[in-house]
């Protein structure tokens, strides 16, 4: 390297002074740190010093120098005015020493267990607020129709719903697949073959469709929900817009609400009609049934009420987890940690809620629907 | 104190050409930065100040022309020699770019610990002592990017961009969101660190104050080219729309009338 001189550090036998020379800066030393280390360790305490033929010093030499010295001025140094202030500089660093981080004890780890009892509160009491002032917006825009976000509800109806087409498709056809071929497998066993329309058409209609595409767009757009409002917090985008006077709730949230739950039971009606198809393959491939045996026993053994039942959940589910995505959206703090934690938050409460949502829509028609 | 003299450039941009689609940014531009200069980059809004800090600094290549720094082509030679080529300057960028999941602390720290040179007492002491430069009490370590008022998330990236020793320092708008005292103070603190340290400085700025009082040379950056790169008293003498403007407006005029009743 250009312009630096190796750092040295020697005793003068005869008169006992050690000298430093060289440059004593960070990249001049990192080579040979290990030697001078050694050196600076095994100093004597009263030692005399001459620092004339130090060329430069920085900070970081006078550290490594300071505590050579055992944070001690020597009583003997020779050396310019200019690297006296610099080696000043660190022995008054070295006065204010750095403060610890915070211990976490006992008593912190009840107190974060109470703690989170608050948070959970806080969400809850944020989400109802979320949710009550929509009621409000929809209010105020039932009264004044004008005033409907229809632009940014169309965008976000094309962004959850049309671009999430192929991917649902994709995942539901491999699940019919997959179901047909285990179920055939048992089935084939008993010679009860022709029951395999019933069980992919009332498990697919019912269960497995709405809740296989609140999985997916949970993941999908309840995430990029979550992310676009947090970033846009980040940047203050949305307070820019609370100054201008527009609802954050009407203008962000509402039409991301209001997308989501009109796109999913179209997204529910068209995973399950490409699962069942899959299924129909495999039944085809397996059994050797047809297609139009397959179509045409279906609605016999399902009875209409399912698909109605399916896309009821399908609604529903989507409202959950927009509101949830933009619940957790709207409280992410500007920092990295922050949008991560959230985004994570979103998706993890978003599915289990909906998880927990579809027991209770099987407790609730338990009785609508199923063939006696 | 005396630097060996250095034949060398610390910068030497030759021949840069940079495009944004259709917009030309900079057309063969040439600069070339001496050892010890303070160098005040400015130049109208959008005419790639900016754009030149990241060629100098490697974020991004121009479409033609060679970036240099400390002699080298800045993307020549071994990986290994890459880094620590870009190790051996820092930057304070606009809005700090702080990490925001690491404490003050932990941010003046993280690149001292990335060198793996110093034990964990030593970094507590140079991060103290980094603190103390920007002067900001050791008690500030323990608080997060986000509890920081603008003026302090400036001078805790400063003093992360002081962590590793550096020889050259690029700042983009140093003093933008600093109120003026706080802006001389730190004009105060980069001349003391080039006094001490032979620093390098390059900086953007609009802030005709902040100009006056610390470079040593201007350049000025009109017509996708340097337009001039000379002493201040130089630059104003030029005869360009922009710098009639910039220099000779009210604000400049005050600046200029400070800075030489003061030298």
């Amino acid at each position: 390297m250009s312009g630096s001189i190796a750092p040295g550090i020697a005793v003068d036998s005869e008169s006992g002074i050690w000298r430093l020379s060289g440059d004593w800066t960070l990249r001049a030393l990192s080579p040979q740190l290990v030697s001078i280390r050694r050196t600076l360790a095994t100093l004597p305490r009263d030692a005399r010093w001459d620092l004339a033929d130090l060329r430069r010093i920085d900070s970081f030499g006078a550290t490594l120098l300071w505590g050579g010295w055992q944070r001690h001025w020597p009583q003997a140094v020779e050396l310019s005015d200019s690297h006296r202030a610099v080696i000043e500089r660190v022995a008054q660093a070295d006065a204010n020493q750095l403060p610890d981080a915070p211990r976490f004890t006992a008593l912190d780890a009840i107190a974060t267990l109470g703690y989170a009892l608050f948070v959970f509160r806080d969400h809850v009491l944020a989400f109802l607020a979320l949710l009550g002032q929509l009621c409000l917006d929809v209010l105020h825009l039932l009264r004044h129709p004008r005033e409907w976000p229809l632009l940014e509800i169309s965008a976000n109806l094309f962004k959850v719903g049309v671009k999430a087409m192929p991917v649902t498709a994709l995942v539901g056809f491999l699940i019919g697949v997959v179901l047909s071929y285990l179920s055939a497998l048992q089935l084939k066993a008993f010679g009860a073959d022709v029951f395999i329309v019933n069980i992919l058409g009332l498990g697919i209609i019912r269960e497995l469709g709405p809740v296989l595409v609140s999985v997916l767009v949970a993941g999908r757009s309840g995430s990029a929900m979550t992310a676009q409002l947090g970033v846009m917090r980040v940047t203050e985008e949305i307070d820019a817009l609370s100054a201008m006077g527009v609802s954050r709730t009407l203008r962000l949230v509402l039409p991301k609400v209001v997308a989501l739950t009109l796109a999913m039971p179209l997204l529910v009606l068209w995973t399950s009609g490409i699962a069942l198809f899959g299924g129909m393959v495999s039944a085809r491939i397996d059994l050797g049934m047809s297609f139009g045996f397959f179509i045409e026993t279906l609605p016999r053994v399902v009875p209409i009420a399912n698909v109605f039942i399916g896309l009821a959940k399908g609604a529903a589910f989507g409202l959950l987890i927009s509101l949830v995505a933009c619940h957790f959206g709207l409280r992410v703090r500007p920092n990295t940690e922050s949008l991560s934690s959230n985004t994570t938050a979103s998706v993890v409460s978003a599915i289990t809620i909906v998880i927990l949502v579809d027991a209770v829509f099987a407790i609730a028609t338990r009785s609508v629907g199923v063939p006696a | 104190m005396s630097i060996a003299p250095d034949s060398s450039p610390v910068i030497s941009l030759s021949g840069v050409v940079t495009r944004f689609g259709r917009n030309l940014v900079h057309d063969g531009l040439d600069l070339e930065i001496a050892k010890g200069e303070i160098v005040s980059l400015v130049g109208g809004s959008g005419s790639g100040k900016t754009t030149l800090l990241r060629h100098i600094i490697g974020l991004t290549r121009p479409a033609q022309g060679e970036v240099s720094l400390f002699g080298e082509p800045l993307h020549s030679g071994s990986m290994h020699e890459q880094i620590a080529r870009r190790r051996r300057f820092g930057v304070l960028f606009q809005q700090g770019a702080l990490f925001s999941a690491f404490s003050v602390g932990e941010n003046i720290a993280f690149p001292i610990r990335e060198e793996r040179i110093a034990t964990d007492a030593e970094i507590r002491q140079l991060v103290t002592l980094k603190l103390g430069m920007v002067e900001m009490e050791p008690q500030h370590a323990l608080l997060m990017p986000a509890e920081l008022s603008g003026g302090m998330v400036k001078r805790a990236a400063l003093a992360r961009a002081l962590a590793l020793e550096p020889e050259l320092l690029l700042l983009d708008e140093p003093t933008a969101g600093l109120d003026p005292d706080r802006s001389a103070s730190f004009v105060r603190l980069i001349l003391s660190l080039r006094e001490e340290l032979g620093l390098t400085v390059v900086l953007v700025t609009h802030d005709l104050d902040t100009l006056a009082a610390m470079s040593s040379k201007v350049a000025v950056l009109a017509d996708r080219k340097i337009l001039s790169y000379a002493s201040l008293e130089d630059t104003i003498k030029v005869d360009h729309p922009f710098i009639e403007r910039f220099f000779r407006g009210a604000q400049g005029r005050r600046a200029l009338a400070q800075v030489q009743g003061g030298s």
